[in-house]
């Protein structure tokens, strides 16, 4: 199971110091948080995208390309990639050439943006927001799957013996985790490909991911990928520690209650006890975490919000080492209790290469060959 | 015996509340109608201000509380509404609308649903027809003909002598009960994962 942090990369005033990080203090905290992420032992760092202040992370492949050189062993992935506005064959090229300069540490979340009027400025329509999604997938597959590819559709222009360049790594794309926190169109999505699945999980209360999550299990089986209890699900939380509970609540309190996304309407205790949002002390988080599985299953990926609200960046990197030191290797130890041996890994370039060998090795040469051609 | 769920939601603030009153009135007549015809009714009915909180907390977050998602599920999932609000500043309450608001757009499809609202003065009550009607209507619900409208006066002296407040109440109960008797909302299955029909996985705009 892979445990890590994911950045919506939000610039917020400090609600205690009434501080606001410039842009660039901000870019750069959020970089050095992805470097220490790696420093206490996380498996993934993920950075959202968005085009709108107060927003900064506009060009995610250019903040992981860095993170890529600065670091030796992170999966460096995004929460969410916007496959609806962003044109496929960009993706599919910025993530290919990710992948060569991060030696295969590399995966991407996929998820359709939820910002009016970005659409617009990229030329699109919310109200089509479902069959970009799924349009502008389905050719991203091709672009990576596919040499030269003829392709025309509904969203962009078409392509005729188009190759889309570099070719991804050892000739396997980075695994694709489809993010959606209440649309069953993308959960379907996700099963039909035998992707994973991203519930973001922070928002909402636990019986609504559980419902989705259950729904994609189902479909995942149905395409033929494996069992239900087979499929690839991630889940996001969001947690506040510190050694005794009763501090964790006194110091995270004025961020949660001027958060830019809940803030001024439910108590933190309300939220807390409606969403999987933990505030306390390392064991509760710990205790709290492994309760996912009991409606989630066994998943692969477990990824927390740390960096938010106005949080200054030497609290996120305390917060870090808590995560690393006290809650992961416990985690890592408990998840791994009674985990059925069925239940595959989370999906890493070299177990998708060794996948793709022994499929190749499976298939005779000769139909392998037309294949390339069909 | 037939059953049908009837679903009653007051906007009313005060305690009582004359809103809470009209839309009682109408329930207990709509109930009589049904009753007539051989059908029994279930009324679940709804004070916003108990879930106000609530209301504005979904609005912030997102996602209902449990006690505002279980009065989401009765409201939506019933063979009839009755809606009655207070009018504030020419127009249904900011709680009636935000309750309105926070829940699925297409929750209230082909609901029967009769509109009341209360007043001062009876000079407000075309609010009835230029806010509250064409909402319901917005969210595809089929309002029935009559609303009622019931002004301070309606409850005593200087009552309406011809088309009495107890005259509306009972012609637009009539109505309504038609609706509720042949709806089969309430015992419908919801399937909050079904995909239209057209759905496929890759699109199906590329051609190959």
């Amino acid at each position: 199971m892979q445990f890590g942090i994911f950045t919506v990369g939000d610039v917020t005033t400090d609600p205690t110091t009434g501080r606001t990080p410039t842009e660039a203090e901000r870019i750069k905290a959020i970089l050095t948080i992805g470097k220490h992420a790696e420093e206490v032992g996380l498996d993934v760092f993920a950075t959202g995208e968005h085009h709108n202040p107060p927003f900064v992370p506009s060009s995610p492949t250019t903040m992981l390309g860095y993170l890529a050189a600065q670091t030796e062993r992170i999966i460096l992935s995004t929460a969410t990639t916007l496959i609806t506005t962003s044109d496929p064959v960009k993706i599919a090229e910025d993530f290919a050439m990710l992948q060569v300069i991060a030696d295969g540490r590399v995966d991407l979340t996929l998820g359709r943006g939820n910002t009016g009027p970005v659409y617009p400025w990229f030329g699109k329509d919310i109200r089509q927001g479902i069959p970009l999604a799924l349009e502008n997938y389905a050719l991203l597959r091709r672009l990576w799957d596919e040499e030269f590819v003829d392709w025309s559709g509904t969203f962009r222009t078409p392509l005729q013996g188009f190759q889309s360049t570099p070719r991804p790594l050892d000739g396997v794309p980075p695994f694709v985790w489809h993010g959606s926190i209440r649309s069953p169109e993308i959960a379907e999505q996700a099963a039909y490909y035998g992707d994973g699945f991203f519930s973001n999980h922070i928002f909402w209360p636990p019986e609504h991911t559980a419902k989705m999550i259950g729904y994609y299990r189902q479909r995942f089986e149905h395409y033929g990928h494996g069992t239900a209890a087979q499929a690839i699900v991630g889940l996001g939380g969001q947690v506040f520690m510190r050694k005794n509970s009763q501090d964790a609540v006194k110091e995270f309190r004025p961020y949660f209650d001027n958060a830019p996304v809940y803030g001024h309407g439910p108590s933190l205790e309300e939220f807390t006890a409606q969403t999987p949002l933990t505030v306390g002390s390392p064991q509760e988080v710990i205790d709290r975490t492994l309760g996912f599985r009991d409606y989630a299953g066994d998943y692969q990926r477990q990824l927390w919000l740390m960096d938010h609200a106005g949080l200054p960046l030497k609290t996120v990197l305390e917060q870090l080492d808590i995560l690393g030191g006290e809650v992961v290797p416990v985690l890592r130890r408990e998840f791994a209790k009674n985990r059925p041996e069925a239940v595959p890994e989370a999906p890493t370039h070299a177990a998708l290469v060794a996948a793709a060998r022994s499929r190749a090795e499976a298939v005779p040469a000769a139909s392998a060959a037309t294949e390339a051609w069909s | 015996m037939t059953t049908r769920k009837l679903a009653v939601v007051s906007a009313g603030l005060s305690q009582p509340s004359s809103t809470r009153m009209l839309a009682d009135k109408l329930a207990a007549e709509t109930v009589a109608r049904l009753g007539a015809d051989g059908i029994e009714t279930e009324v679940q009915t709804f004070e916003l201000r108990d879930v106000a909180q609530d209301i504005t907390n979904n609005m912030l977050t997102g996602f209902p509380s449990a006690r505002l998602s279980a009065v989401i599920e009765a409201v939506t999932g019933a063979d009839g509404l009755i809606a009655v609000t207070p009018i504030f500043t020419t127009s249904y309450s900011g709680l009636f609308k935000s309750f309105f608001d926070v829940i699925d757009n297409r929750s209230l499809t082909d609901m029967p649903v009769l509109i009341g609202a209360t007043a001062g003065t009876p000079r407000h009550s075309l609010a009835l027809d230029y806010a509250l009607r064409p909402m319901f209507t917005y969210l595809h619900a089929v309002v029935v003909p009559t609303g009622v409208f019931a002004a301070s006066e309606d409850w005593g002296s200087g009552a309406d002598q011809i088309k009495t407040l107890p005259d509306r109440i009972d012609r637009a109960a009539g109505e309504l009960a038609g609706l509720v008797a042949h709806s089969d909302r309430s015992s419908r299955a919801q399937d909050p994962f079904a995909l239209d029909p057209s759905f496929s996985p890759t699109g199906g705009f590329q051609t190959n």
